[in-house]
């Protein structure tokens, strides 16, 4: 195979689509953890989150069949254990790296135990159909990359510019950045530093935990032990990259998402070399980090983020 | 301050906890008379369809012909970090099991520092041909191009696009053999026929394994291969576009009963019995075992649900012979 293979429309298009298949868990993930580090709260726990999300709606799917049930599974686990991360992080005033990191075992092991115990054997289920979106599907090109997925993936890109919406023109908003940015004055104002902290942190992790459904239940259709494989921490790295925007968030997502798809595509028609093709399958990680480092600028990391706040403290 | 020190106490104790309770899978059983003792120390889970299954299923398969009162079986699986399983394999051996099974090739370092502390346990490490020179360590492994070679040939035989894809974890090892084999098995059935070989660079990566079948399908395969715990990913996109499936390690038949040709299953027991055997006269290792095709370590499972061809079903056994009987040979790269 020559690199005109690389070339050709159908490869083109399979690695577009790949990379936004991909870019999926990262983005409900990714976008989720902005709200909560824009709010000055770092939740590292965003991977066990995930795993229990992922794990809860793929059991929901294989006991009842129901999507629209295992999804619902999905958001409530999110929700219960961003309380718990909320609670500990904020009322408690945990050090927000190691309770996020406690936050990730528990998840990591939960999950694990639960799959174990409930399921055993890895068993496919039938997820969340492709919904090809009627006439934009057939366009040349652009349907088949964008038009033809299931629902979650939609859902993950419009989540977008309703985040950056959220965050940019609404009051609420204008509260989560002022948490985030100087909690001091937010309270002097009469904005509630901990219910908008509560907030973002239940809503982060509510998205974790759909990120984690987007895999068991949308994408793979099935569970295992760590099926996350990390994804949690990557996407607290995006957020970073993505300068606590969304729009950033997402161009880091495609980012990563369409180099792995570049790689595997680039494995698959023998033009990387094998010698050099486990190195190669790390370029996702190696870009988005250089990227990072050489793009973003630490000025606009929210000030207060990972400072928990007490009043006169 | 206090708040702080007890949420971070809380969070981490029941995670702990639970990382623990999620560590260890099975339970000895309780025997009489001096039972024979075996601990199996293995980095992925115990029914994982693949790997670590092959090991527990054969072990098991000992308990069921010695009984549960003369052979007591303890597991630790999930170590996928080799720190936890040198405590294990530690702990197994200071509690004076008969036999430790570390399986894990990555495991290797570990236990040839364990071993010698516990000159009185026998050992068994693999996949893995070394000893270490150490008279308490047995190594064992697989032959596992043997019948990657079989679902070569067969899957050279089947395909209609002459395209075949190998979604494969890192080359090494098992997964390298298997690869390879089956490689070889490809071009001696069908010279015109290419296999896209693609290691993603990970055992554990589903989303990235189901990707790159993604790929193989876009490259246009017909068949697909695999090896490892994450090729679960891999066979849901398989089902999902009616490309045939060849599995290894364990029987891969129930994750898509309508694409999996046969699987290649492994059968441990065989060399188990004979270092059982051996252990029981005090002979504590020293040796290596290889399972393969002949001495029946290897079994080429096929899949009743799929109408595989009566000729290319013919192949694949004439192949299965001609390996047993030395007939069929060739070389590994």
């Amino acid at each position: 195979m020559g690199l005109s293979d690389l070339f050709s429309a159908s490869v083109l298009i399979g690695i577009a689509t790949s990379g936004i298949r991909l870019a999926t868990s990262y983005l409900y993930a990714a976008i989720g953890e902005t709200f909560s580090q824009r709010s000055g709260v770092l939740n590292l726990g965003v991977d066990g989150i995930m795993l229990l999300g992922a794990f809860g709606s793929y059991y929901v799917v294989l006991t009842t069949g129901s999507q629209g049930l295992a999804l619902a599974a999905a958001l409530l686990i999110g929700m219960i254990l961003g309380l718990f991360m909320a609670f500990v992080s904020v009322t408690l005033k945990a050090e927000q790296g190691i309770s996020g990191i406690g936050l990730y075992l528990f998840g990591f092991g939960m999950s694990d135990l639960l799959y174990q115990k409930l399921v055993g054997t890895p068993r496919p289920i039938a997820g969340f159909p492709k919904l090809p979106i009627p006439l934009l599907s057939d366009i040349p090109v652009i349907g088949p990359i964008l038009f033809q997925h299931n629902l979650l993936t939609y859902g993950a890109f419009l989540l977008v510019p309703v985040a950056a919406f959220i965050l940019n023109k609404t009051t609420l908003g204008l509260q989560i950045r002022a948490v985030g940015q100087n909690p001091e004055a937010a309270d002097s104002l009469g904005i509630s530093v901990t219910r908008i902290r509560y907030m973002t942190v239940i809503a982060g992790s509510t998205l974790a935990g759909i990120a984690g459904a987007s895999l068991s239940i949308a994408l793979l259709n099935i569970f295992q032990q760590n099926l996350t494989n990390g994804q949690g921490f990557i996407a607290v790295a995006l957020v970073y990259f993505g300068a606590w925007r969304p729009t950033g968030v997402l161009a880091g997502a495609l980012l990563y998402g369409l180099i792995a798809a570049l790689v595997l595509a680039g494995n698959t028609l023998g033009l990387i070399p094998r010698s050099v093709s486990d190195i190669a399958a790390m370029m996702p990680a190696i870009i988005t980090i250089l990227a990072l480092v050489v793009t973003v600028s630490r000025v606009r990391e929210p000030a207060a983020l990972t400072k928990p706040y007490g009043r006169g403290e | 301050m206090k708040k702080f020190h007890i949420g971070i106490l809380l969070a981490f104790a029941i995670a702990l906890a639970l990382v623990a309770c999620g560590g260890s899978g099975g339970a000895a059983t309780e025997a009489a008379a001096q039972p024979f003792r075996v601990a199996i120390v293995s980095p992925s889970a115990s029914n994982d369809l693949a790997f670590s299954q092959s090991m527990f299923d054969a072990v098991k398969a000992i308990q069921a012909e010695e009984g549960e009162a003369n052979f007591e079986v303890a597991i630790t699986d999930n170590t996928f970090v080799v720190e936890d399983a040198a405590a294990a394999i530690r702990d197994y051996a200071s509690q004076g099991y008969d036999l430790v099974i570390a399986h894990g090739s990555q495991y290797g370092g570990s236990l040839q520092e364990i071993a010698p502390d516990f000159p009185e346990t026998a050992f068994a490490w693999g996949t893995a041909g070394d000893t270490f020179g150490l008279d308490n360590v047995y190594a064992y492994e697989a032959a596992s191009d043997e019948g990657g070679y079989v679902m070569g040939v067969m899957a050279g035989a089947l395909t209609q696009s002459n395209t075949i894809g190998v979604v494969g974890p890192i080359e090494v090892g098992d997964a390298k053999l298997y690869v390879d084999g089956f490689v070889l098995g490809v071009a001696a059935q069908n010279p015109d026929a290419s296999v896209n070989v693609n290691y993603i660079g990970s055992f554990s990566d589903v989303a990235l394994a189901s990707e790159a079948a993604q790929a193989q399908q876009a490259a246009g395969a017909d068949m697909m291969t695999g090896t490892a715990q994450m090729v679960v990913g891999a066979i849901g996109v398989a089902n999902e576009n009616g490309i045939l499936w060849f599995g290894t390690q364990a029987n891969q038949t129930s994750l898509a009963p309508d694409i999996v040709v046969a699987s290649q299953v492994y059968h441990w027991e065989v060399i188990l019995r004979e270092i059982i055997s051996n252990v029981r006269a005090g002979k504590l290792g020293g040796e290596s075992y290889k399972i393969g095709l002949a001495n029946g370590g290897e079994v080429i499972e096929f899949n009743d649900g799929y109408a595989l061809p009566a000729d290319v079903l013919t192949l694949g056994n004439e192949t299965i012979d001609g390996i047993k009987n030395g007939t069929i040979t060739y070389t590994l790269p």
